[in-house]
Protein backbone atom coordinates (compact mmCIF):
# COMPACT_ATOMS: atom_id res chain seq x y z
CA UNK A 1 0.00 0.00 0.00
CA UNK A 2 1.39 3.40 -0.92
CA UNK A 3 1.88 6.20 1.58
CA UNK A 4 -1.10 8.47 2.36
CA UNK A 5 -1.79 11.80 0.72
CA UNK A 6 -0.19 14.60 2.75
CA UNK A 7 -2.12 17.70 3.79
CA UNK A 8 -0.28 20.76 5.04
CA UNK A 9 -2.28 21.31 8.25
CA UNK A 10 -0.81 24.60 9.45
CA UNK A 11 -3.96 26.63 8.75
CA UNK A 12 -6.82 26.67 6.28
CA UNK A 13 -9.50 24.39 4.84
CA UNK A 14 -7.47 21.16 4.93
CA UNK A 15 -10.45 19.35 6.44
CA UNK A 16 -12.35 19.88 3.15
CA UNK A 17 -9.47 18.30 1.22
CA UNK A 18 -9.46 15.39 3.68
CA UNK A 19 -13.17 14.81 3.00
CA UNK A 20 -12.65 14.98 -0.77
CA UNK A 21 -9.83 12.42 -0.70
CA UNK A 22 -11.90 10.24 1.63
CA UNK A 23 -14.68 10.30 -0.99
CA UNK A 24 -12.08 8.97 -3.43
CA UNK A 25 -11.12 6.25 -0.96
CA UNK A 26 -7.73 7.76 -0.16
CA UNK A 27 -6.25 8.13 3.28
CA UNK A 28 -4.66 11.44 4.27
CA UNK A 29 -2.05 12.45 6.80
CA UNK A 30 -1.46 15.91 8.27
CA UNK A 31 1.94 17.55 7.90
CA UNK A 32 3.11 20.30 10.25
CA UNK A 33 6.80 19.45 10.69
CA UNK A 34 9.70 18.68 8.32
CA UNK A 35 10.04 15.00 9.35
CA UNK A 36 6.34 14.37 8.67
CA UNK A 37 7.00 14.86 4.95
CA UNK A 38 8.68 11.43 4.98
CA UNK A 39 5.34 9.77 5.72
CA UNK A 40 3.42 11.02 2.67
CA UNK A 41 3.44 10.29 -1.06
CA UNK A 42 2.34 13.74 -2.22
CA UNK A 43 1.18 17.00 -0.63
CA UNK A 44 -1.71 19.44 -0.81
CA UNK A 45 -1.26 23.03 0.34
CA UNK A 46 -4.85 24.06 1.08
CA UNK A 47 -6.75 27.31 0.86
CA UNK A 48 -6.36 29.63 3.81
CA UNK A 49 -4.51 32.87 4.43
CA UNK A 50 -1.23 33.02 2.54
CA UNK A 51 0.30 35.52 5.00
CA UNK A 52 -0.37 33.07 7.83
CA UNK A 53 1.00 30.10 5.85
CA UNK A 54 4.10 32.05 4.86
CA UNK A 55 4.85 33.10 8.47
CA UNK A 56 4.27 29.62 9.87
CA UNK A 57 6.37 27.92 7.18
CA UNK A 58 9.32 30.11 8.14
CA UNK A 59 8.78 29.92 11.91
CA UNK A 60 8.66 26.12 11.79
CA UNK A 61 11.57 25.82 9.38
CA UNK A 62 9.53 24.17 6.62
CA UNK A 63 10.63 26.31 3.68
CA UNK A 64 13.64 24.28 2.50
CA UNK A 65 12.11 20.88 3.37
CA UNK A 66 9.02 21.79 1.31
CA UNK A 67 11.18 22.87 -1.63
CA UNK A 68 13.16 19.63 -1.45
CA UNK A 69 9.96 17.56 -1.20
CA UNK A 70 8.49 19.32 -4.24
CA UNK A 71 11.59 18.51 -6.28
CA UNK A 72 10.60 14.83 -6.45
CA UNK A 73 6.99 14.58 -5.22
CA UNK A 74 3.64 15.83 -6.56
CA UNK A 75 2.26 18.95 -4.84
CA UNK A 76 -1.09 20.65 -5.38
CA UNK A 77 -1.86 24.15 -4.09
CA UNK A 78 -5.37 25.63 -4.06
CA UNK A 79 -5.81 29.41 -3.72
CA UNK A 80 -3.43 30.33 -0.86
CA UNK A 81 -1.61 27.09 -1.74
CA UNK A 82 -1.04 28.35 -5.30
CA UNK A 83 0.26 31.64 -3.87
CA UNK A 84 2.79 29.65 -1.83
CA UNK A 85 3.88 27.61 -4.87
CA UNK A 86 4.20 30.64 -7.17
CA UNK A 87 7.48 31.80 -8.66
CA UNK A 88 6.72 35.43 -7.93
CA UNK A 89 3.97 37.62 -6.52
CA UNK A 90 2.87 40.81 -8.20
CA UNK A 91 2.78 44.05 -6.25
CA UNK A 92 4.04 42.42 -3.08
CA UNK A 93 6.46 44.65 -1.21
CA UNK A 94 9.76 43.09 -0.26
CA UNK A 95 9.29 43.55 3.46
CA UNK A 96 8.52 41.61 6.60
CA UNK A 97 4.83 42.14 5.88
CA UNK A 98 4.93 40.49 2.47
CA UNK A 99 4.21 36.87 1.61
CA UNK A 100 7.27 34.90 0.53
CA UNK A 101 6.32 32.23 -2.01
CA UNK A 102 8.30 29.00 -2.35
CA UNK A 103 9.20 29.85 -5.95
CA UNK A 104 8.37 26.46 -7.47
CA UNK A 105 5.81 27.16 -10.22
CA UNK A 106 6.87 29.27 -13.19
CA UNK A 107 4.07 31.85 -12.91
CA UNK A 108 3.31 35.21 -11.34
CA UNK A 109 0.32 35.59 -9.04
CA UNK A 110 -1.57 38.64 -7.77
CA UNK A 111 -3.09 38.13 -4.31
CA UNK A 112 -6.78 39.06 -3.90
CA UNK A 113 -6.79 39.67 -7.66
CA UNK A 114 -10.57 39.88 -7.94
CA UNK A 115 -11.18 42.13 -4.91
CA UNK A 116 -12.68 41.56 -1.49
CA UNK A 117 -15.05 38.91 -0.17
CA UNK A 118 -18.14 40.57 -1.70
CA UNK A 119 -16.50 39.92 -5.10
CA UNK A 120 -16.18 36.15 -4.51
CA UNK A 121 -17.95 34.09 -7.21
CA UNK A 122 -18.62 30.70 -8.81
CA UNK A 123 -17.94 30.24 -12.53
CA UNK A 124 -17.72 27.38 -15.04
CA UNK A 125 -14.11 26.57 -15.82
CA UNK A 126 -12.88 24.57 -18.80
CA UNK A 127 -10.32 22.27 -17.20
CA UNK A 128 -9.43 19.91 -20.04
CA UNK A 129 -5.90 19.60 -18.67
CA UNK A 130 -7.37 18.26 -15.42
CA UNK A 131 -9.85 15.79 -16.85
CA UNK A 132 -12.73 18.22 -16.40
CA UNK A 133 -13.47 19.54 -19.90
CA UNK A 134 -17.13 18.50 -20.16
CA UNK A 135 -19.16 19.50 -18.31
CA UNK A 136 -17.05 22.48 -17.18
CA UNK A 137 -15.96 22.49 -13.54
CA UNK A 138 -18.08 24.77 -11.31
CA UNK A 139 -15.16 26.58 -9.72
CA UNK A 140 -15.54 28.51 -6.47
CA UNK A 141 -13.34 31.61 -6.21
CA UNK A 142 -13.04 33.06 -2.67
CA UNK A 143 -10.97 36.27 -2.39
CA UNK A 144 -9.09 34.50 -5.14
CA UNK A 145 -5.64 35.23 -6.52
CA UNK A 146 -5.11 35.90 -10.24
CA UNK A 147 -2.43 34.31 -12.41
CA UNK A 148 -1.01 37.34 -14.23
CA UNK A 149 1.87 35.69 -16.11
CA UNK A 150 2.81 32.12 -17.03
CA UNK A 151 6.45 31.35 -17.83
CA UNK A 152 7.76 28.78 -20.34
CA UNK A 153 8.20 26.16 -17.60
CA UNK A 154 4.49 25.96 -16.76
CA UNK A 155 1.44 24.93 -18.76
CA UNK A 156 -2.09 26.36 -18.37
CA UNK A 157 -4.50 23.48 -17.59
CA UNK A 158 -7.72 25.39 -16.85
CA UNK A 159 -9.20 28.66 -18.01
CA UNK A 160 -12.06 30.91 -16.99
CA UNK A 161 -12.84 32.60 -20.32
CA UNK A 162 -9.38 33.53 -21.58
CA UNK A 163 -7.86 33.80 -18.16
CA UNK A 164 -5.62 31.03 -16.75
CA UNK A 165 -6.94 29.69 -13.44
CA UNK A 166 -4.76 26.59 -13.06
CA UNK A 167 -1.19 25.80 -14.08
CA UNK A 168 0.87 22.65 -14.06
CA UNK A 169 4.59 22.17 -14.10
CA UNK A 170 5.65 18.53 -14.08
CA UNK A 171 3.99 17.13 -10.97
CA UNK A 172 3.23 20.52 -9.42
CA UNK A 173 -0.28 21.87 -9.77
CA UNK A 174 -1.65 25.26 -8.71
CA UNK A 175 -5.28 26.43 -8.85
CA UNK A 176 -6.75 29.85 -8.07
CA UNK A 177 -10.07 28.24 -7.04
CA UNK A 178 -11.28 25.64 -4.53
CA UNK A 179 -12.22 22.21 -5.93
CA UNK A 180 -12.41 21.03 -2.28
CA UNK A 181 -15.50 23.21 -1.71
CA UNK A 182 -17.60 21.34 -4.28
CA UNK A 183 -18.75 17.73 -4.58
CA UNK A 184 -17.05 17.38 -7.98
CA UNK A 185 -14.12 14.98 -7.47
CA UNK A 186 -12.55 15.24 -10.94
CA UNK A 187 -9.68 17.59 -10.10
CA UNK A 188 -8.60 15.68 -6.99
CA UNK A 189 -8.76 12.50 -9.06
CA UNK A 190 -6.57 14.14 -11.73
CA UNK A 191 -4.04 15.08 -9.04
CA UNK A 192 -3.96 11.49 -7.77
CA UNK A 193 -3.45 10.28 -11.36
CA UNK A 194 -0.56 12.69 -11.67
CA UNK A 195 0.81 11.40 -8.36
CA UNK A 196 0.32 7.77 -9.44
CA UNK A 197 1.98 8.24 -12.82
CA UNK A 198 5.42 8.51 -11.27
CA UNK B 1 -26.23 24.06 2.97
CA UNK B 2 -29.40 25.50 1.46
CA UNK B 3 -32.25 26.96 3.42
CA UNK B 4 -35.57 25.93 1.93
CA UNK B 5 -36.90 29.43 1.28
CA UNK B 6 -33.88 30.98 -0.41
CA UNK B 7 -33.46 31.24 -4.17
CA UNK B 8 -30.59 29.78 -6.17
CA UNK B 9 -28.59 33.00 -6.19
CA UNK B 10 -28.85 33.41 -2.42
CA UNK B 11 -27.83 29.78 -1.94
CA UNK B 12 -24.77 30.20 -4.17
CA UNK B 13 -23.82 33.39 -2.34
CA UNK B 14 -24.20 31.54 0.95
CA UNK B 15 -21.68 28.94 -0.26
CA UNK B 16 -19.15 31.74 -0.85
CA UNK B 17 -19.80 33.10 2.64
CA UNK B 18 -19.29 29.74 4.33
CA UNK B 19 -16.32 29.20 1.98
CA UNK B 20 -14.49 32.19 3.45
CA UNK B 21 -15.24 30.92 6.96
CA UNK B 22 -13.66 27.58 5.91
CA UNK B 23 -10.49 29.43 4.83
CA UNK B 24 -10.17 31.01 8.27
CA UNK B 25 -10.05 27.66 10.07
CA UNK B 26 -7.07 26.76 12.22
CA UNK B 27 -6.21 30.42 12.73
CA UNK B 28 -6.49 33.41 15.03
CA UNK B 29 -8.67 36.48 14.45
CA UNK B 30 -7.45 39.50 16.40
CA UNK B 31 -9.19 42.69 17.58
CA UNK B 32 -7.29 45.81 16.50
CA UNK B 33 -8.03 49.52 16.89
CA UNK B 34 -5.58 51.13 14.45
CA UNK B 35 -3.33 50.46 11.45
CA UNK B 36 -0.27 49.80 13.60
CA UNK B 37 -1.99 47.09 15.63
CA UNK B 38 -3.39 45.60 12.42
CA UNK B 39 0.15 45.28 11.04
CA UNK B 40 1.35 43.66 14.25
CA UNK B 41 -1.52 41.16 13.94
CA UNK B 42 -0.77 40.40 10.28
CA UNK B 43 2.94 40.03 10.97
CA UNK B 44 2.16 37.60 13.80
CA UNK B 45 0.16 35.45 11.37
CA UNK B 46 -3.46 36.38 12.16
CA UNK B 47 -5.91 35.04 9.53
CA UNK B 48 -8.08 38.17 9.89
CA UNK B 49 -8.48 41.26 12.03
CA UNK B 50 -11.57 42.70 13.69
CA UNK B 51 -11.47 46.48 13.22
CA UNK B 52 -12.78 48.29 16.30
CA UNK B 53 -12.78 51.75 17.84
CA UNK B 54 -12.14 50.23 21.28
CA UNK B 55 -11.27 46.72 22.43
CA UNK B 56 -13.98 45.08 24.55
CA UNK B 57 -12.18 45.58 27.89
CA UNK B 58 -12.13 49.34 27.18
CA UNK B 59 -15.79 49.27 26.08
CA UNK B 60 -16.50 47.83 29.54
CA UNK B 61 -14.56 50.61 31.29
CA UNK B 62 -16.07 53.40 29.17
CA UNK B 63 -19.72 52.50 29.67
CA UNK B 64 -22.31 54.38 27.60
CA UNK B 65 -23.67 53.12 24.27
CA UNK B 66 -21.26 51.01 22.22
CA UNK B 67 -21.99 51.41 18.48
CA UNK B 68 -20.49 50.39 15.14
CA UNK B 69 -16.94 51.80 14.88
CA UNK B 70 -16.23 54.99 13.01
CA UNK B 71 -15.92 53.90 9.34
CA UNK B 72 -12.77 56.02 8.99
CA UNK B 73 -11.00 53.77 11.52
CA UNK B 74 -12.09 50.65 9.65
CA UNK B 75 -10.96 52.13 6.34
CA UNK B 76 -7.50 52.91 7.71
CA UNK B 77 -7.18 49.31 8.87
CA UNK B 78 -8.36 47.96 5.49
CA UNK B 79 -5.63 50.04 3.84
CA UNK B 80 -2.96 48.73 6.21
CA UNK B 81 -3.31 44.95 5.74
CA UNK B 82 -4.01 42.34 3.03
CA UNK B 83 -5.78 39.81 5.28
CA UNK B 84 -9.60 39.89 5.68
CA UNK B 85 -10.98 42.74 7.77
CA UNK B 86 -14.06 42.18 9.92
CA UNK B 87 -16.16 44.76 11.76
CA UNK B 88 -19.00 44.69 14.29
CA UNK B 89 -22.55 45.95 14.03
CA UNK B 90 -25.10 46.07 16.86
CA UNK B 91 -27.54 43.16 17.19
CA UNK B 92 -30.47 43.88 14.86
CA UNK B 93 -28.93 47.07 13.43
CA UNK B 94 -29.22 46.24 9.74
CA UNK B 95 -28.45 49.84 8.71
CA UNK B 96 -25.04 49.64 10.40
CA UNK B 97 -24.57 46.34 8.55
CA UNK B 98 -25.47 48.02 5.24
CA UNK B 99 -22.82 50.68 5.88
CA UNK B 100 -20.21 48.03 6.69
CA UNK B 101 -21.11 46.16 3.50
CA UNK B 102 -20.77 49.38 1.48
CA UNK B 103 -17.34 49.79 3.08
CA UNK B 104 -16.37 46.37 1.69
CA UNK B 105 -15.54 44.64 4.99
CA UNK B 106 -15.01 40.89 4.51
CA UNK B 107 -17.11 39.70 7.47
CA UNK B 108 -19.61 41.38 9.83
CA UNK B 109 -19.84 40.32 13.47
CA UNK B 110 -23.37 40.98 14.73
CA UNK B 111 -22.06 41.33 18.22
CA UNK B 112 -23.28 41.36 21.80
CA UNK B 113 -20.16 43.39 22.64
CA UNK B 114 -22.03 46.41 21.24
CA UNK B 115 -25.28 47.69 22.76
CA UNK B 116 -28.17 45.86 21.06
CA UNK B 117 -30.34 47.92 18.70
CA UNK B 118 -33.31 45.51 18.66
CA UNK B 119 -34.60 43.58 21.66
CA UNK B 120 -36.47 41.02 19.54
CA UNK B 121 -34.89 40.58 16.12
CA UNK B 122 -31.45 39.89 14.74
CA UNK B 123 -30.38 41.00 11.25
CA UNK B 124 -31.73 38.82 8.41
CA UNK B 125 -28.31 37.94 7.12
CA UNK B 126 -29.33 36.20 3.88
CA UNK B 127 -30.19 39.70 2.57
CA UNK B 128 -26.50 40.62 2.49
CA UNK B 129 -23.63 39.85 0.13
CA UNK B 130 -21.15 40.05 2.99
CA UNK B 131 -20.94 37.06 5.38
CA UNK B 132 -21.88 37.34 9.06
CA UNK B 133 -20.60 35.71 12.24
CA UNK B 134 -22.82 35.60 15.34
CA UNK B 135 -22.25 34.60 18.93
CA UNK B 136 -24.09 31.83 20.73
CA UNK B 137 -24.32 30.25 24.18
CA UNK B 138 -25.86 26.94 23.12
CA UNK B 139 -26.98 24.87 20.14
CA UNK B 140 -30.45 26.43 19.82
CA UNK B 141 -29.01 29.93 19.62
CA UNK B 142 -26.39 28.80 17.09
CA UNK B 143 -29.02 27.24 14.81
CA UNK B 144 -31.32 30.28 15.04
CA UNK B 145 -28.47 32.49 13.83
CA UNK B 146 -27.61 30.06 11.02
CA UNK B 147 -31.29 30.07 10.08
CA UNK B 148 -31.06 33.84 9.62
CA UNK B 149 -28.00 33.36 7.41
CA UNK B 150 -24.93 33.44 9.66
CA UNK B 151 -21.99 31.82 7.83
CA UNK B 152 -19.91 31.30 10.96
CA UNK B 153 -20.76 30.78 14.62
CA UNK B 154 -18.62 31.66 17.61
CA UNK B 155 -19.13 31.21 21.31
CA UNK B 156 -20.11 34.42 23.09
CA UNK B 157 -17.91 33.75 26.08
CA UNK B 158 -17.61 36.94 28.11
CA UNK B 159 -15.86 39.55 25.97
CA UNK B 160 -13.25 41.78 27.55
CA UNK B 161 -13.11 39.71 30.74
CA UNK B 162 -9.91 37.76 30.11
CA UNK B 163 -11.78 34.93 31.84
CA UNK B 164 -12.15 31.79 29.68
CA UNK B 165 -14.89 30.16 31.78
CA UNK B 166 -17.88 31.37 29.74
CA UNK B 167 -16.35 30.43 26.38
CA UNK B 168 -15.74 26.94 27.76
CA UNK B 169 -19.31 26.72 29.04
CA UNK B 170 -20.76 27.81 25.69
CA UNK B 171 -18.56 25.50 23.61
CA UNK B 172 -19.46 22.55 25.82
CA UNK B 173 -23.15 23.47 25.59
CA UNK B 174 -22.98 23.43 21.78
CA UNK B 175 -21.07 20.15 21.51
CA UNK B 176 -23.24 18.49 24.14
CA UNK B 177 -26.35 19.61 22.23
CA UNK B 178 -24.96 18.07 19.04
CA UNK B 179 -24.07 14.79 20.77
CA UNK B 180 -27.60 14.65 22.14
CA UNK B 181 -29.08 15.11 18.65
CA UNK B 182 -27.08 12.12 17.48
CA UNK B 183 -28.62 9.90 20.16
CA UNK B 184 -32.21 10.73 19.21
CA UNK B 185 -34.49 8.71 16.93
CA UNK B 186 -35.80 10.51 13.85
CA UNK B 187 -39.29 10.65 15.38
CA UNK B 188 -37.85 12.60 18.32
CA UNK B 189 -36.09 15.34 16.36
CA UNK B 190 -39.14 17.59 15.83
CA UNK B 191 -39.74 17.72 19.58
CA UNK B 192 -36.06 18.47 20.08
CA UNK B 193 -36.28 21.30 17.52
CA UNK B 194 -39.20 22.69 19.52
CA UNK B 195 -37.25 22.41 22.78
CA UNK B 196 -34.19 24.10 21.26
CA UNK B 197 -36.25 26.76 19.50
CA UNK B 198 -34.26 25.93 16.38
CA UNK B 199 -35.24 25.51 12.70
CA UNK B 200 -36.17 21.86 12.05
CA UNK B 201 -34.18 21.52 8.81
CA UNK B 202 -31.03 22.68 10.61
CA UNK B 203 -31.65 20.28 13.48
CA UNK B 204 -31.85 17.43 10.93
CA UNK B 205 -28.72 18.59 9.14
CA UNK B 206 -26.73 18.98 12.37
CA UNK B 207 -27.84 15.53 13.57
CA UNK B 208 -26.62 14.03 10.31
CA UNK B 209 -23.31 15.91 10.16
CA UNK B 210 -22.47 15.54 13.85
CA UNK B 211 -21.29 19.14 13.78
CA UNK B 212 -22.69 22.59 13.05
CA UNK B 213 -23.42 23.17 9.33
CA UNK B 214 -21.02 26.16 9.40
CA UNK B 215 -17.59 26.64 11.02
CA UNK B 216 -17.69 26.89 14.80
CA UNK B 217 -15.16 29.29 16.35
CA UNK B 218 -14.37 30.33 19.93
CA UNK B 219 -14.46 33.86 21.35
CA UNK B 220 -14.84 35.74 24.60
CA UNK B 221 -12.08 35.57 27.22
CA UNK B 222 -9.05 34.10 25.40
CA UNK B 223 -5.91 35.67 26.92
CA UNK B 224 -3.10 33.08 26.67
CA UNK B 225 -1.75 30.42 24.29
CA UNK B 226 -3.11 27.84 26.72
CA UNK B 227 -6.61 29.37 26.53
CA UNK B 228 -6.47 29.13 22.73
CA UNK B 229 -5.30 25.51 22.86
CA UNK B 230 -8.04 24.66 25.36
CA UNK B 231 -10.76 26.01 23.07
CA UNK B 232 -9.32 24.18 20.04
CA UNK B 233 -9.22 20.91 21.97
CA UNK B 234 -12.84 21.47 23.00
CA UNK B 235 -13.84 21.61 19.35
CA UNK B 236 -13.32 25.22 18.22
CA UNK B 237 -12.05 25.48 14.64
CA UNK B 238 -10.47 28.95 15.05
CA UNK B 239 -10.02 31.38 17.92
CA UNK B 240 -10.96 35.05 18.22
CA UNK B 241 -8.75 37.05 20.57
CA UNK B 242 -10.28 40.36 21.57
CA UNK B 243 -8.67 42.24 24.42
CA UNK B 244 -6.23 39.42 25.21
CA UNK B 245 -3.49 40.69 22.89
CA UNK B 246 -3.50 44.48 22.95
CA UNK B 247 -4.47 44.76 26.65
CA UNK B 248 -1.42 42.61 27.55
CA UNK B 249 2.11 43.76 28.35
CA UNK B 250 3.63 42.19 25.22
CA UNK B 251 1.22 42.30 22.24
CA UNK B 252 3.54 41.24 19.37
CA UNK B 253 5.14 38.13 20.94
CA UNK B 254 1.83 37.15 22.54
CA UNK B 255 0.04 37.42 19.19
CA UNK B 256 2.65 35.14 17.60
CA UNK B 257 2.53 32.68 20.47
CA UNK B 258 -1.26 32.38 20.23
CA UNK B 259 -1.06 31.76 16.45
CA UNK B 260 1.50 28.98 17.05
CA UNK B 261 -0.63 27.58 19.90
CA UNK B 262 -3.64 27.20 17.59
CA UNK B 263 -1.64 25.35 14.91
CA UNK B 264 -0.04 23.07 17.54
CA UNK B 265 -3.02 22.98 19.93
CA UNK B 266 -2.60 19.23 20.55
CA UNK B 267 1.17 19.34 21.20
CA UNK B 268 1.99 20.18 24.86
CA UNK B 269 5.75 20.45 24.27
CA UNK B 270 5.19 23.08 21.58
CA UNK B 271 2.63 24.88 23.77
CA UNK B 272 5.21 25.03 26.57
CA UNK B 273 7.83 26.38 24.17
CA UNK B 274 5.60 29.23 22.93
CA UNK B 275 4.43 30.10 26.47
CA UNK B 276 7.90 30.30 28.06
CA UNK B 277 9.00 33.84 27.34
CA UNK B 278 5.75 35.79 27.49
CA UNK B 279 5.16 38.81 29.79
CA UNK B 280 2.05 39.57 31.82
CA UNK B 281 -1.29 38.57 30.32
CA UNK B 282 -4.18 41.05 30.52
CA UNK B 283 -5.33 41.47 34.12
CA UNK B 284 -8.97 40.72 33.39
CA UNK B 285 -12.00 40.39 35.62
CA UNK B 286 -13.51 37.17 36.92
CA UNK B 287 -16.96 36.65 35.42
CA UNK B 288 -18.37 35.27 38.70
CA UNK B 289 -17.53 38.58 40.40
CA UNK B 290 -19.49 40.60 37.82
CA UNK B 291 -22.97 41.99 38.36
CA UNK B 292 -25.55 40.51 35.98
CA UNK B 293 -25.95 43.84 34.17
CA UNK B 294 -22.22 43.95 33.42
CA UNK B 295 -22.31 40.73 31.42
CA UNK B 296 -22.56 40.93 27.63
CA UNK B 297 -23.36 37.29 26.83
CA UNK B 298 -27.02 37.70 27.79
CA UNK B 299 -27.59 40.19 24.96
CA UNK B 300 -29.46 38.67 22.01
CA UNK B 301 -31.31 35.35 22.19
Amino acid sequence: MSKPVGLLTLQGDYEKHRQTFAALGRETCGVRRPDELDRVSCLVIPGGESTTLSRLIDRIGLREPLRRFAADHPVMGTCAGLIMLAGALEGEEESDFGVKPLGLLDCTVLRNGYGRQIDSFTAPVAAGGLGAAEPPFAAVFIRAPRITAVGPGAEVVARHGEEPVAVRQGRLLGLTFHPELTDDLRIHRAFLDLAGSV
Amino acid sequence: METPWTDKQTAERYRHKVGLAEMLKGGVIMDVTNAEQARIAEEAGAVAVMALERIPSDIRKMGGIARMSNPGIIKAIQAAVSIPVMAKCRIGHFAEAQILEALGVDFIDESEVLTPADNANHVFKHDFKVPFVCGCRNLGEALRRIGEGAAMIRTKGEAGSGDIVEAVTHMREVTEGIRRLQTLRSDELMAEAKRLGAPYHLVLETAELGKLPVPNFAAGGVATPADAALMMQLGAETVFVGSGIFASEDPAPRAKAIVDAVTFHDDPAKLLEVSLTLGEAMKGRAVNEMEENEKMAGRGW
